[in-house]
């Protein structure tokens, strides 16, 4: 039998028969999609036009003088349109939708950037929009559940479970197996059944596409190391993809720690989880001896999940790239370190990537390039990150 | 004949499902016992699994509370070998992939298959991933139950050309729980089945009353009730007994008095 979207062992569609037909749709419309001339100018213009692509890699002079090692860019994701990485996926996917005649968008959110691209792209096409978003998190990002009503989405706080980003995605399962025909359900990140894995990595490898085309021209070499956040691993995954067959350039994803790995409060999955099904594939998840599925924690609502796209766990499975571990105040130091550094407030998902970068670059040489994907912006942060150093602020 | 065939043997089947655990292992067992007398062909015992995809608040729920009070498979088998010791009813697990993968596939598969289960029901793996587990199955005598569901059209004959035991026909879209009123054309999901192979069908989720069971049983081998069970569990926690043998004795009675 053909095993289809596989990445190694990792993958597959581990889902209910109720669903089959659906993806099955999708792979075929994808397929026909992504040749198509019209689609593809369409696509290019909804990026370019309304999202604000190419985004911008900038030297960061301060930060590479004050480090005094590598040569640091940052690719910066937080000036697109809704303030991250994730508008590059949902315009893709909601005008897919569109041409497979969906009129109904549905969607997860863990820090609600998520839901925020998701909502805007369905306000922009003309399509129904209903977001599932953790009730822990609604409580810790309430000003893009603001957002997401105010561009006319529905939001429906998730209470089962943890209340957070992998209840949120159970959801929108249920939800979808509710109702097919004319829904499609826009996956966030890397991750789920095929073949949304592989879709989401092509939506968003324009990230590493540009990369590659700034650097040259900027530098006229390929980067020694590029960084990226993961959680499902959507923007380490675009950050990373061009590059994977330039064995010279290395690739360090950083997961949340949280409270540490030597805790049960951590959400980092390569350093702690393990093989396993769930949400439609196979990869690597924080669970117990039988299975159960750890309620996972991070600082990082977005970084919040207990399991790491196909991809990533097959990249670290051939030890193409590496997978580092950051806690919650190595993350906040890299938040307030860049925010005064460079006057650049990242999410505190991207400042993850940031922490290990103050750590990597002092001991690179001056002529080594590293670039760290800034996947969103830190607004949404800044009141949990006052409450962190214990000042209690109003929204 | 597969102990499974034979709970389909005697006319239409009956065919409850229960969280194991829910409220403790011990009530697990005596519902076990009570629902057999009271007329249970087959027995579905649902491993609680954390995060389960395809259930409604009620089996959630249910497999919440079973793992709060500290639930885990290797205790349900302890369980299962206890019932074993006096019982002789068709049992089939229904778990979720990881429970059984994390367990060590061919490890899961041999012990319940020493412990005299019959088959297993996992919602989440369908036609393309089932090699994932199927070989297993094979090789320790556990029939592996394939799903259809109202969306699967083309894809009913090939799955069940190749089911073993029974083919689970989900009535409606969405998660498992009560509704007042199944829309799904049924009967044509059953009769595409009968086509493609000669094995039993049993009809699942949604059906909570007599009524549906009635009808349902007359267009299909067998109904199969979940979530209206685990309620009454769930409403009575360890006294849930008499009220469960009840409500099966009155819905075996109902789907006896069904016709083709």
């Amino acid at each position: 039998m053909t095993k289809k979207g596989r990445f190694g062992i990792h993958g597959g569609q581990y889902i209910p028969e109720t669903l089959m037909n659906a993806v099955i749709e999708l792979e075929e419309a994808y397929n026909y999609y992504k040749n198509d001339p019209e689609f593809n100018h369409e696509l290019t213009a909804l990026l370019n036009e309304y999202a604000g692509r190419p985004s911008r890699l900038y030297y960061a002079e301060k930060m590479t003088k004050d480090l005094g090692g590598a040569k640091i860019y940052l690719k910066r994701e937080d000036l697109n349109h809704t303030g991250a990485h994730k508008i590059n996926n949902v315009l893709g996917q909601v005008l897919l939708a569109k041409k497979m005649g969906k009129t109904r968008v549905i969607a997860e959110t863990g820090a609600g950037q998520h839901g925020v691209a998701t909502a805007t792209a369905a306000a922009l096409m003309n399509m129904e929009c209903e977001v599932f978003m953790g009730e822990e998190d609604t409580k810790r990002q309430s000003l893009n559940v603001y957002k997401m009503r105010l561009l006319g989405a529905k939001v429906y706080p998730v209470t089962t479970g943890t209340a957070t980003l992998k209840d949120a995605v159970s959801e929108t399962m249920r939800e979808w197996t509710s109702r097919i025909s004319d829904t499609h359900y826009v996956l966030g990140s890397v991750m789920g059944p095929h073949p949304f894995p592989t879709i989401i990595r092509n939506f968003q490898a324009v990230i590493s596409k540009e990369i590659k085309e700034q650097c040259l021209e900027k530098e006229g070499k390929l980067p020694e190391v590029v960084l990226a956040c993961v959680g499902g691993g959507s923007n380490a995954i675009g950050a990373f993809y061009h590059f994977i067959e330039d064995k010279n350039v290395q690739l360090i994803g950083c997961e949340a720690a949280g409270r540490g790995i030597d805790t049960f409060e951590t959400a980092a999955t390569i350093a702690t989880g393990k093989l396993g099904i769930f949400h439609g594939m196979k990869s690597y998840f924080c669970q117990d001896k039988y299975g159960q599925i750890a309620p996972v924690y991070s600082i990082s609502a977005g970084l919040d999940y207990p399991g790491i796209g196909p991809e990533h766990a097959f990249l670290h499975d051939i030890g193409r790239a590496q997978y580092v571990a950051i806690t919650d105040e190595e993350a906040v130091c890299a938040f307030e370190y860049l925010s005064h550094t460079e006057g650049i407030i990242p999410a505190i998902e991207s400042a993850h990537a940031v922490a290990h970068a103050m750590e990597l670059a002092p001991a690179m040489s001056k002529g080594k390039i590293m670039v760290i994907n800034i996947s969103g912006r830190g607004d949404k942060d800044c009141a949990a990150i006052a409450r962190y150093r214990g000042e209690d602020i109003n929204e | 004949m597969s102990n499974i065939k034979k709970a389909f043997a005697n006319g239409k089947a009956f065919i409850p499902f229960i969280t194991c655990g829910d409220p403790d292992l011990e009530t697990t067992k005596e519902l076990i016992e009570a629902m057999a007398a009271a007329g249970a062909d087959l027995i579905e015992l649902g491993i609680p699994f954390s995060d389960p995809t395809a259930e409604g608040p009620v089996i959630q729920e249910a497999s919440l509370r079973a793992l709060a009070g500290g639930v885990t498979t290797d205790k349900i088998f302890d369980m299962v070998a206890e019932v074993k010791k006096t019982l002789d009813i068709p049992l089939v697990f229904m778990t979720y992939a990881n429970v059984v993968f994390s367990y060590g596939a061919e490890h899961f598969i041999s012990k319940a298959a020493s412990l005299g289960i019959d088959g297993l029901i996992l919602p989440d793996l369908p036609f393309e991933e089932k090699e994932e587990f199927l070989p297993f199955c094979r090789k320790y005598k556990i029939d592996l139950i394939s799903l259809i569901a109202p969306t699967s059209r083309d894809r009913i004959a090939m799955i069940a050309a190749q089911a073993d035991g029974f083919v689970y026909c989900v009535s409606s879209l969405g998660v498992t729980g009560t509704r007042s009123v199944i829309t799904t054309d049924v009967g044509a999901m059953v009769d595409l089945v009968h086509k493609a192979k000669d094995i039993p069908a049993a009809i699942g989720f949604g059906i909570s009353t007599t009524e549906q069971a009635k009808n349902m049983a007359a267009k299909s081998d067998g109904i199969i009730v979940g979530s209206a069970i685990v309620k009454i569990v769930g409403q009575h926690g360890k006294d849930a007994v008499p009220y469960v043998a009840d409500y099966v004795r009155k819905m075996k009675a109902a789907v006896s008095s069904a016709v083709y």
